[in-house]
């Protein structure tokens, strides 16, 4: 996925030689970015929006953050061992950390964030950790998780915006959500955080303590809240703004800004999230109840045309249900690939009546109300009589929680790990009205069931991979949901901020290794 | 002097029935030039007009072909200003009607619910109409009959309370003929002439009204009108300025040509009141 545009900052992991070849870092500087839609809050564990990860993943950690290779690297862990068995994990703390207020931070902190605050706060935390039997520390610096059975991507699960390090001094016995300390989040990260003024601007300050020799070197950060999408393309092109995070202007603005001198775009920071397009396809009635349908539908779309006209050729079109990302992809697939011909014998040989079916575009912008038009067009010349219902992010939600519609888009975040990101859309206990994230196409399958589950906690992971790939296969026949594309999140940002993309969360931490070059 | 003859003295008029005659044999010729589906991808996206044969308009940010758009938006404007004038006629004019000939404490009545849709500013109540009732062909013409009724009411309803007290309407009453006989056979005839020219004009309206709406989303998103192709060109204005302002043109000339008719109508049905020109 490397464009020759990020090869600047393509060195990921060794944030440290990439730097050292280009020039020596300079210190100083603060960076102005945008935050869109203004978050919530701001304390990570508490609060899971995406705007919220962005802006706290600079003043919170978590134990480990991860290359664009999505391998582990050390944050507020130095090392860490796994038992063969795959049942213990040791992790070693880094000495010498501080939290923002002075108070040290100790394993201690990491067990009350771990298994007393996320426990009761933070529902992909509890996923996880549903797999834990306890968790220990055994001196001031180290800290042991015992899991009832392997589970394979537990290392990946480490991300500060999953499991945020919170200080225990400041909330142990208090009620979370009340706490004074919420208006005034303190963390252990680069950044501190400073100041907020509603509707206009969240500023972050230098953590002058940083455990890290040097680091940060800028002396802050400040994200604006511009909320028209316009302004914040022309705030970037008067230079107000030296950083434009991923879907903060429309994709068609994105090729004229790319072009603009000393601006750089990155396609890099996303790996660990993928976001993942997908046509969700209403398995329990009407003509997307047969496979058959469902195939067709593969078969008409031109994914290719959709990527390159609307998302400017940047992403990538999927395979099947593992996106090229995603550990354990199985590429011996057969691809579907735009055959009008081929859905239309599919839809012959099933008979299809030419009932009519709905498609709700995804309430989220120019780019998705264009692909719903573009797919619905896909779909009438093959002969499939499809309209198009409007509706607002509200009536999205609902439509899909109660499993009111036939085709609907939607995208979703593969988090590094098919038992984290994938088989939750298609494990058949996923299965719950009132929420437009799990199961909502209502596929049931027990072999598929079967499989994924046991792949989570098999163990290594050549015995994941041998059943990842069987479940594949079985979902590439049946197209439980219709697999779009792997969106493609560009960064644009003036070429003079160096060092900006270091991780697989991208801009959500990138700050720590940032400098400028002016 | 024959009633075309006094339309067409208004030269202005002329040349707007001119242009509307263009804009509906544009609506008519569409499927027969542009048989394809509008919202089929054909070219190359970005296409500038005449740079290639066939799409003399250009393609749009899919690579639509414009011409075919505008063609097939003609037939969707034109067809939601005229249904939509005439339900909101339909509402307006027996309103009116029965308020301006019985007066009194019906009139009161009905006046102040024409109030109650008067107050509200109408492409605001437009707005909330559509997005309650879900976009589409129906809900976007029966929110703007709802916002464009009451001046008709209140038209006629004017009409009715001059008319309703002349000498042929007293002598109607004499003979023994029922009110609503009245009101069908010997007023209303006899406000033809302002609701007609008022008519025209809220074609214009409705045109306009629907665009606006289609501009900010609200469109039925299985039709290509006009305000839809402005809307969906806006994002793109500074690379493609081919694909807002030829829609943009097309809303211009036939509101301009619906108000010069409007004019000329009136002139041609009102020869006592028309200005010497």
């Amino acid at each position: 996925m490397k464009k020759p545009l990020a090869l600047a900052i393509s060195a990921a992991a060794l944030a440290f030689t990439s730097a050292a070849l280009a020039d020596d870092p300079k210190e100083g500087g603060v960076v102005n970015t945008i935050i869109q839609p203004e978050p919530p809050g701001l304390v990570l564990g508490m609060v899971q929006n995406a705007p919220t990860r962005t802006v706290s993943g600079n003043i919170y950690e978590g134990l480990l953050r991860y290359s664009t290779d999505l391998e582990p690297m050390p944050q507020l862990a130095e090392s860490w061992e796994v038992s063969d068995d795959g049942r213990t994990y040791t992790f070693h703390l880094r000495e010498g950390v501080t939290w923002h207020d002075g108070e040290d931070f100790t394993a201690d902190d990491v067990v009350f964030s771990a298994d007393v605050f996320h426990r009761e706060l933070n529902p992909s935390a509890r996923a996880v950790l549903q797999h834990v039997e306890s968790i220990e520390a055994t001196d001031d610096h180290t800290v042991v998780f015992t899991l009832k059975q392997p589970f394979g991507p537990f290392l990946l699960s480490f991300e500060a915006g999953t499991f945020t390090m919170v200080p225990e001094h400041l909330y142990a016995g208090t009620d979370f959500r009340d706490n004074e300390h919420n208006d005034h989040p303190i963390g252990t990260g680069p950044f501190k955080f400073s100041n907020w003024e509603r509707g206009t601007v969240i500023e972050l300050v230098k953590n002058d303590d940083y455990y890290e020799e040097g680091l940060p070197y800028l002396d802050g950060v400040n994200w604006h809240i511009i909320p028209d999408g316009a302004s914040r393309a022309v705030a970037f092109e008067n230079e107000t703004i030296d950083v434009l995070p991923s879907g903060t202007v429309e994709n068609f603005d994105i090729p004229r800004l790319a072009e603009m001198d000393n601006v750089c775009m990155t396609e890099e920071g996303h790996e660990y999230f993928s976001p993942f397009a997908m046509l969700w396809m209403n398995n329990r009635e009407g003509p997307t109840a047969d496979k058959r349908f469902r195939q067709a539908v593969m078969y008409a779309m031109d994914r290719e045309f959709a990527k390159d006209v609307l998302w400017n050729g940047l992403g990538n079109v999927p395979l099947s249900a593992f996106g090229s990302n995603a550990r354990f992809q199985n590429d011996d697939l057969e691809p579907y690939d735009h055959n009008p011909e081929r859905a239309r014998e599919l839809l012959d040989e099933m008979g299809y009546d030419g009932e009519e079916i709905t498609i709700l575009p995804l309430p989220y912008g120019e780019t998705w109300t264009r692909w719903a038009e573009a797919v619905q067009q896909n779909l009438r010349e093959v002969g499939i009589n499809v309209e198009t219902q409007a509706t607002d992010v509200g009536g999205w939600n609902q439509r899909l929680g109660d499993w009111d519609y036939d085709l609907a888009f939607t995208y979703l975040y593969q988090y590094g790990d098919p038992a984290l990101g994938i088989s939750r859309t298609y494990l058949s206990d996923n299965i719950a009205k009132g929420s437009p994230w799990n199961n909502v196409e209502g596929y049931e399958n027990e072999r598929v069931d079967e499989l994924f589950n046991e792949a989570a906690t098999a163990f290594p992971d050549e015995e994941r991979e041998k059943l990842y790939r069987e479940v594949q296969e079985i979902l590439h026949e049946d197209v439980p949901v219709g697999w779009l594309m792997e969106l493609g999140f560009p960064t644009l940002y003036r070429c003079d901020v160096q060092n900006l993309v270091t991780s697989g969360v991208g801009v959500n931490d990138g700050f720590k290794d940032a400098w400028l070059d002016r | 002097m024959s009633f075309f003859a006094r339309f067409a003295q208004n030269r202005g008029a002329l040349v707007g029935l001119i242009i509307l005659l263009l804009i509906i044999a544009m609506a008519i010729l569409a499927p027969l030039l542009f048989p394809e589906s509008p919202w089929r991808m054909v070219q190359r996206p970005f296409l500038p007009p005449l740079s290639q044969d066939g799409f003399p308009l250009g393609t749009d940010t899919m690579g639509r072909n414009v011409a075919s758009g505008l063609m097939h938006g003609a037939w969707v404007s034109l067809l939601i200003g005229l249904v939509s004038t005439s339900v909101a006629l339909l509402i307006g004019v027996p309103l009116g009607a029965i308020a301006g000939y019985y007066g009194g404490i019906i009139d009161d009545v009905l006046m102040r619910f024409t109030e109650f849709f008067q107050t509200i500013p109408n492409f605001a109540l437009a707005i909330v109409l559509v997005a309650i009732m879900q976009p589409s062909i129906t809900s976007i013409v029966l929110a703007i009959a709802i916002v464009s009724w009451p001046p008709v009411a209140r038209l006629v309803r004017a009409e009715f309370m001059s008319l309703r007290n002349r000498e042929y309407v007293e002598a109607a009453r004499l003979v023994g003929q029922s009110n609503t006989t009245i009101i069908l056979r010997q007023i209303l005839p006899n406000t033809l002439s302002p609701i007609i020219v008022l008519a025209s004009l809220m074609v214009a309206t409705a045109i306009l009204l629907e665009s606006a709406l289609s501009f900010l989303g609200l469109g039925d998103p299985n039709v290509m009108s006009w305000g839809y192709m402005i809307g969906a060109a806006r994002t793109v204005i500074r690379q493609a300025w081919w694909l807002s302002f030829f829609p943009g043109v097309a809303i211009l000339l036939t509101v301009l040509a619906l108000n010069l008719v409007g004019e000329g109508l009136d002139d041609a049905l009102n020869p006592k009141l028309s200005r010497e020109r």
